[in-house]
């Protein structure tokens, strides 16, 4: 049956095995082979997303993710397999040990299956800054797929992995899976641990699911989930994360906030975010006018907060215990300087100094300590409007996929992409995005946000508009 | 934001080297090694010599990915240590990143505590405390000279062993004034912490490691001079003659009219040369931000009571209650309180209530005097063959005069010896007991004065000190059993005088 | 904004070497970048406690246990220079 197994999502492949119509097996080497093809494919044929690909299935483990094969992002470690953070200094680096998310994964059941492609220590919204050459979108190959995420949303949205596992620090799973049609959790800052995820910005980070619906998402973010005493800022959520079922928002009020849904976002992508609203209200819901007044300051706090934040994280790529060391340096200063920079890509060199700058003496309170002040009112903008509505509806970016090469030679332009889900990644709150129509033939997304713990609510409403949505990303699959 | 030690410190005012008279003013900045099970941030066991990066995990070697999570226990000392001190610990307390780069350092910064330490305050001795604060220890570099492996380069080597041990840095206030004062104050520092049972404090394995922030200014004067710090001496007599030294490399820059510059110093103990220990000098950026990796650590009352209850008698806290209650003289309730088995001992002895009683100042005496002079240099007593109740004994009969004290020594030599519980029976056994009547003894006395005549006239005509052979004279007649001050009232009596 | 000078400071600071042709456009991008943040010191942000943790969470503590530590073949092995005990650098007395 490999011609439907492509059809298939996770949930339902995972029913035909246990109906007998599927093997684990089978599935395995039915992506492994997509995924090899890609690989193999290269330059103007292939995706590029990805950095490795297992050569063998796996034994199949036990569990309620028995045999599904996983694309995993390149920042996770990975026991002995490359998890290089799409980054030369890391070329070769094999962990010895495994994320505590990938590992909650595999004891499951579920299978490592390929590492994928990322803007270098998953800075950048486009999977252009990578080492490893940029991941192309399936709907348009001279389009970006977005990013950080770029080669986890891109595979997922062209069918060569079932469903794959993203970080997002501003935006790094929703905006790439906006771009490429697909759905991207980014859960309560917390409920997932960070162990083992290579650091971009601490405080931000938090991994989360890449899938083609929502009822994937909820299926993978469900073993992701749970407090690691190995991660401090790990909790552990009031509640299990359960499939989705609702097909109404009855009794549902959604805000919409005027700072995120107007100036700056793309006509083509208003107008499929407009629809979506309509979408809603058929289903139940009512719409209020919200205010989030320090939404659009959001960008300027992340910039400073998570470059200083990364300069520091990103210190520890010295070329003493591991990765690229630049040969034959002078003394020690030529040889951190120089393995820094030959190991660094561009972008990530501007946002070490940008970061060292901001907490550089006599620049802390101006840069680093107010941009903590704008966190706080952005996390109380929040805290304000769910006291009157239960989400948050915005675009998940303010502009379908663009060209590559469009928007690399200016940096804020860059940045923009983020514009939409910055805020929620600054107040730590749960968001979604799910496909929500077409602008000139390439996918826009709509974000759903919740108050911190509303996972699972907020998976529930996001089933029940999908379903109204009707979005067919199987164009993408060719 | 300011630098995180404190002690000693502005740069201005440097004070006019001539004329007034200099006066020294040191703080000093002590790390010690917290004797956990693991380290400050994971799971590896503490490392005592073992071969080079066999003591490291994905924390402490500061692989991408890896995550800290703070010690409980080091916590637990820290509160102890606060507690000790006297200090205000605080209800909330914020780990920094402090960061730098140097090979020994995996992560590129260190966690540190900068603005909100465990601990701010308190006092020992007559020392003030500026604040106590927890951080993780720097691996090892140790360097090895050219090496075919690394270019055109000298090379060092990184062990991560030590990296990641739990530190406790306690700062003080630029109290001290003296060499001798600041090496006298960190023995009492490093008794208090033994006591304590958070660190084996062990300066030469580095464990118990002291900077010396040094400056001077005119005598009498509230302003502080530039001060420079000097690192990591690593014994107490370093420490002295390292402070020493750079007293005097301040004192005669400011008499030839230069200025101090605020630097770090290396003290060659070898040489006495003090040498700067940045060659290329660079200006300090920490870049301390809170570390986002770690929550805030709350002191709740369950950690605070914990730490009250693991709190021993504090050495300086034993010394006052000696003195104040037992009448102790102040040197000897402190050799007993800071060499804390001296003070075991002695209240053990006191307790087992000797009859006739030994009185507490006697009974100090004859332990931190007699009875350590008998045995090895820095010997337990209760590792002796003398059973306190047995030197109670003894210091017992010679306080009720039942023996004299040259008899006493005798005793004790045997008790030495030979051990034994009841020193009456020594006394006994080898005829030693006090002479019995004055009668008796006026006799002896008078046999003495016949034999001594030259001297007893010398006495008489007002030469104290001729009075030695008279009582040599008694004191062998008698095998030592007379007590010395009766013989001397009935020479004077019987002289007329 | 920032000018060449602050750009080889931080540049030091973050142990970068820049070269000589990278060091015009790292100033001017990271000037087009501060422009755009320094909008935040235009809000009134002064009774305003700061966030470090978006979750007001504390604690979190490891009990005081030892656990097996990484073999050191596993330690060495992806180290780009060691002497089969240590990680060998270029001496910082060099
Ligand atoms: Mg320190
Ligand atoms: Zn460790």
């Amino acid at each position: 049956m490999s011609g439907d197994i492509l059809e298939l999502s996770v949930a339902q492949a995972i029913a035909a095995i246990d109906a007998g119509e599927l093997s684990s097996q089978e599935m395995f080497d039915f992506y492994r082979g997509r995924a090899q093809a890609d690989v193999g494919a290269g330059g103007a044929d292939g995706l590029n997303c990805f950095t490795w690909v297992a050569d063998r299935a796996p034994e199949v483990g036990e569990g309620p993710l028995a045999g599904v094969p996983l694309a995993v992002k390149d920042l996770f470690c990975t026991r002995g397999v490359p998890s290089q953070s799409g980054s030369r200094i890391l070329e070769g680096y094999r962990p010895p040990y495994t994320a505590n998310a990938v590992q909650r994964l595999a004891d499951a059941g579920a299978t490592l299956l390929a590492k994928t492609n990322q803007d270098e220590f998953a800075m950048g919204s486009s999977t252009e800054n990578s080492a490893f050459g940029p991941t192309l979108n399936p709907w348009d190959r001279a389009r970006v797929p977005g990013g950080s995420s770029g080669g986890s949303a891109a595979a997922v949205a062209a069918g060569l992995a079932p469903w794959a596992m993203g970080t997002d620090t501003g935006g790094s799973i929703r905006q790439p899976a906006a771009l490429c049609g697909i759905v991207g959790v980014k859960p309560t800052y917390g409920s997932i641990s960070r162990y083992g995820m290579i650091a971009f910005a601490s405080s931000l980070d938090q991994a989360g699911p890449l899938t083609r619906d929502v009822t994937d998402a909820a299926l993978m973010l469900a073993q992701m989930v749970g407090r690691d005493p190995c991660d401090a800022t790990s909790l552990a959520l009031p509640h299990e994360i359960t499939p989705p079922t609702a097909e109404r928002l009855d009794g549902v009020t959604l805000g919409v906030p005027e700072e995120l849904t107007g100036e700056g976002i793309e006509a083509g992508v208003l107008h499929a975010f407009n629809a979506s609203l309509a979408r809603a209200e058929e289903l139940g819901a009512s719409l209020r006018e919200v205010r989030l007044p320090h939404a659009p300051h959001a960008l300027s706090a992340y910039y400073v907060l998570a470059p200083a934040e990364a300069s520091s994280n990103l210190a520890r790529f010295d070329g003493v215990r591991y990765g690229f060391r630049a040969p034959d340096a002078e003394d020690l200063l030529d040889m951190y300087t120089r393995t820094r920079h030959d190991g660094f890509g561009t972008e990530v060199k501007r946002r070490i100094m940008l970061g060292t700058y901001a907490l550089s003496s006599g620049y802390y309170d101006a840069y680093y300590g107010r941009a903590q002040r704008v966190r706080t009112k952005i996390a109380d903008d929040f805290r304000e409007v769910f006291a009157s509505v239960d989400f948050i509806v915005t675009p998940s970016a303010p502009t379908v996929a663009f060209g590559l090469g469009e928007k690399t030679a200016d940096p804020w332009a860059m940045y923009l992409n983020d514009y939409c889900t910055v805020p929620m990644s600054l107040a730590g709150i749960p968001a979604i995005s799910i496909p929500c129509g077409l602008s000139d033939g390439l996918p826009v997304g709509l974000q759903l946000t919740g108050p911190a713990f509303s996972d699972n609510d907020l998976l529930d409403a996001a089933h029940a508009l999908e379903h109204s949505l009707e979005f067919d990303g199987s164009a993408a699959r060719g | 934001m300011a630098d995180e030690g404190t002690a000693g410190t502005t740069g201005a005012a440097a004070p006019n080297g001539a004329g007034a008279a200099l006066e020294p003013v040191i703080g000093l900045e002590i790390h010690v090694q917290l004797a956990t099970a693991s380290k400050m941030f994971c799971g590896c066991a503490l490392s005592f010599g073992e071969p080079p990066n066999t003591h490291t995990c994905p924390v402490c070697l500061g692989l991408p990915g890896s995550l800290p999570v703070a010690n409980e226990r080091a916590v637990h000392f820290g509160l102890m240590i606060g507690l000790a001190l006297g200090s205000q610990l605080a209800p909330r307390s914020i780990f920094h990143r402090k960061n730098y780069f140097y090979p020994d350092l995996p992560k590129g910064y260190q966690i540190s505590q900068y603005d909100e330490p465990l601990c701010r305050g308190g006092r020992l001795g007559d020392v003030r405390i500026h604040r106590v604060h927890l951080e993780e220890d720097a691996a090892k570099l140790i360097h090895v000279g050219a090496s075919g492996r690394i270019h055109g380069s000298d090379a060092s080597v990184v062990d991560f062993n030590r990296g990641g041990t739990p530190l406790a840095e306690i700062v003080t206030e630029p109290d001290l004034r003296t060499a001798a004062q600041a090496s006298e104050w960190l023995k009492l520092l490093r008794t208090t912490l033994r006591a304590l049972g958070v660190s084996d404090v062990n300066m030469e394995e580095g464990s118990l490691r002291c900077d010396a922030n040094i400056s001077l200014r005119p005598a009498g004067s509230d302003t502080l001079g530039v001060k420079t710090e000097l690192k990591n001496m690593n014994s107490f007599r370093f420490i002295e003659r390292g402070i020493d030294a750079e007293i005097e490399r301040q004192r005669k820059l400011l008499a030839g009219g230069c200025e101090v510059i605020q630097e770090t110093l290396h003290f060659d103990p070898a040489s006495g040369a003090i040498s700067s220990l940045r060659s290329k000098e660079e200006a300090h950026d920490y870049r301390y931000f809170p570390e986002p990796d770690l929550l805030p650590v709350a002191i709740d009352e369950a950690m605070l009571a914990a730490a009250r209850d693991a709190l021993p008698e504090l050495p300086a806290a034993r010394a006052e209650r000696l003195q104040r209650d037992l009448a102790l003289s102040r040197e000897s309730a402190q050799l007993l309180a800071f060499r804390g088995e001296l003070g075991d001992y002695f209240e053990a002895a006191l307790a087992s209530d000797a009859e006739p009683p030994a009185p507490a100042q006697a009974l100090a005496n004859w332990v931190t005097g007699e009875l350590i002079a008998r045995l090895d240099d820095g010997a337990d007593p209760s590792g002796s063959r003398v059973a306190p109740a047995a030197l109670a004994s003894l210091v017992g009969l010679v306080a009720a005069k039942k023996v004299s004290v040259g008899a006493g020594r005798q005793v004790l030599d045997t008790l030495v010896a030979e051990g034994g519980e009841d020193p009456e029976a020594i006394v006994e056994a080898e005829g030693l007991a006090a002479i019995g009547g004055e009668d008796e003894l006026a006799q002896i006395v008078a046999a003495a004065l016949a034999a001594n005549a030259d001297a007893a006239e010398r006495v008489r005509g007002g030469n104290e000190k001729a009075i030695g052979p008279i009582v040599g004279a008694v004191m062998r007649e008698t095998k030592g059993r007379a007590d010395g001050a009766e013989v001397t009232r009935l020479v004077h009596a019987q002289l007329g005088i | 904004m920032i000018d060449r000078e602050e750009v080889l400071h931080v540049a030091r600071l973050a142990r970068l070497a820049l070269a000589e042709g990278e060091i015009e456009p790292m100033a001017r991008e990271l000037s087009a970048v501060l422009d755009h943040v320094a909008r935040i010191g235009e809000l009134s942000l002064d009774d305003v406690a700061p966030t470090s943790h978006v979750l007001d969470v504390t604690g979190a503590l490891r009990a005081d246990e030892a656990r097996p530590c990484l073999p050191r073949e596993v330690v060495l092995e992806q180290a780009p220079a060691t002497d089969g005990e240590g990680f060998l650098v270029p001496s910082p007395q060099a």
